[in-house]
């Protein structure tokens, strides 16, 4: 099996406790993701909190449109996934994927957390989790 | 700016047809509206129009006739048609032209609609991962006012259960045939809580209203209506839209919040005065939280007005009583202006079986869509 790649350059941090890489806006805002091009000037790039409370979220059921690349071909071999907003207090309320969790699991303001999985065949993405007791 | 009225209104049917291609439908709905208020094309001194899908609105000049009209084209999204009609009201209220159009038309594929990360100036990988469907705001929306308000999952049923009701009894609809609540609780899920039958489709239709002064209204002696007010406006900092990959961890405002109060502001009325309102119902969910958000009710009364009936047609504030979206499905650039289409019905006494037996005199509409933009029409008799 070939080495997964991020699917996207800067997305998180290369730690071994990878961290999403927001923006601080000269305001003091934090924003998700960084800005990218002319919109990222005076933005401090702000690697954010691995942990937040989940703020919403559902289940897509059906296979998504292009541009879609998550595994599978067809509505057939599609498997539905979780996503919903996580809140990283203090800072911004981010739309993930969830894994490790079913439905009937998800409550709102539970604790979450983040990881990174594989996503299809070529990428790794990010996704947050339930907490786990340690 | 003078008052302006609507003495005109014209609609092709929604949903699907096959034969007849969005900007047709278009002509079909200008022609019944020019029948409506007994005028010719040539009448017709300015026009706005426009589609999201099914191409530039002045290319009806072919077909309706080219009588050399200034015809602006409208592209503005989900408020495409709201936009025409508040420019065909300037247009007529500064005393320029005393006769305008404002259409609205369009044709869409089958299934939700595709978007594009890059034309929201969005990262690819929010598309690529699968976040990036209005279905799921909706839902992520719904979800968290649910357990935050208490609404029920029977309520967001019984939206869409009077939806298909209201559609059986409307020449327009999409969806004729009722649909009982069970069959529709049990449908195949989209995205929780909302299944198939809580979604509207994207679709295809045209409307058509013809605005007047008042002047050229008496010289008619027209059957208008007035418009009391138009409202549009975009999001405010921090508010929470589609397609957005993360939100302000500060509560925002609402652009539907914005336009519903400045509607209400310039028509010099309140929420307690409406006697009937079509409420964006992109699904269930959205229908109970616009009707808090435009005034109507508190947070969490939804629950009980829904067990009551109060949004039925024969109820206190029936609110969308052509099917809305859910059964007439939701060609972007028309759908706004069917909302109009059907206060002017309501409000002149032509509802047919679907008519509010209150005799209306208020009649209100609103608009939400991406990217955070939200119209408001208040109509009075």
């Amino acid at each position: 099996m070939s080495v997964l790649t991020p699917i996207a350059e800067d997305l998180w941090t290369s730690e071994a406790q990878p961290r999403l890489i927001g923006g601080k806006l000269a305001s003091g805002k934090i924003v998700f993701p960084m800005p990218a091009g002319d919109a990222a000037a005076e933005v401090e790039p702000w690697p954010l909190s691995r942990n937040g409370t989940l703020w919403s979220f559902t289940r897509q059921d059906f296979r998504p449109k292009s541009p879609y690349e998550g595994p599978g071909e067809s509505q057939h071999d599609f498997v539905p996934y979780l996503l919903g907003y996580v809140e990283i207090p203090g800072e911004v309320i981010v739309e993930s994927l969830i894994v490790d969790a079913k439905l009937d699991d998800l409550k709102l303001g539970m604790a979450m957390e983040l990881t990174i999985v594989p996503f299809n065949s070529q990428h790794t993405t990010f996704a947050f989790r339930p907490e786990r007791a340690a | 700016m003078s008052d302006v009225y609507i003495i005109g209104a014209g609609i092709h049917p929604f949903g699907r047809t096959d034969h007849r291609s969005g900007r047709d439908q278009g002509v079909y709905a200008v022609r019944q509206a020019l029948d409506d208020a007994g005028l010719e094309w040539s009448d017709i001194e300015c026009a706005y129009g426009g589609s999201a899908a099914s191409g530039a609105a002045d290319i009806m000049v072919n077909e309706l006739g080219l009588t050399g009209l200034p015809f602006i084209n409208v592209a503005n999204g989900c408020a495409t048609g709201g936009s025409s009609l508040a420019s065909a009201q300037y247009a007529v209220g500064s005393g320029a032209y005393d006769l305008a159009l404002a259409t609205g038309f369009d044709k869409h594929d089958r299934g939700a609609f595709n978007a594009d990360p890059k034309s929201y100036g969005l990262p690819e990988w929010y598309g690529q991962t699968g976040m990036m469907l209005t279905t799921q705001f909706f839902a992520l929306k719904i979800q968290r006012y649910m357990q935050l308000h208490g609404i029920s999952r029977r309520t967001l049923g019984l939206v869409a259960e009077k939806a298909f009701r209201n559609g059986a009894k409307t020449d327009h609809a999409w969806r004729r045939s009722e649909v009982d609540l069970d069959t529709i609780l049990n449908a195949p899920m989209i995205n929780d809580p909302l299944t198939k039958y809580m979604f509207c489709s994207p679709a295809e239709g045209g409307v058509a209203l013809i605005l007047a002064s008042e002047k050229k209204m008496r010289e008619l002696g027209a059957d208008g209506v007035k418009i009391a007010n138009i409202s549009v406006r975009t999001r405010p900092p921090n508010s929470f839209e589609v397609f957005q990959p993360a939100i302000s961890v500060e509560e925002g405002g609402k652009p539907t919040v914005l336009a519903s109060k400045a509607a209400f502001e310039g028509a010099g009325i309140g929420p307690e005065d409406v006697d009937v309102a079509q409420l964006q119902d992109t699904e269930s969910g959205a229908e109970i939280m616009h009707m808090a958000e435009n005034g109507f009710c508190k947070d969490g009364d939804q629950e009980q007005w829904l067990a009551e009936g109060r949004t039925e047609i024969n109820g206190k504030l029936p609110v969308n009583t052509d099917g809305g979206c859910l059964a007439c499905g939701e060609p972007i650039g028309a759908s706004g202006l069917r909302q109009i289409y059907e206060n002017v019905q309501q409000l002149r006494g032509r509802g047919g079986a679907r008519q509010v037996p209150t005799q209306p005199k208020v009649g209100y509409s609103h608009v939400y869509g991406a990217p955070g933009l939200a119209a408001v029409a208040i109509l009075q008799r």
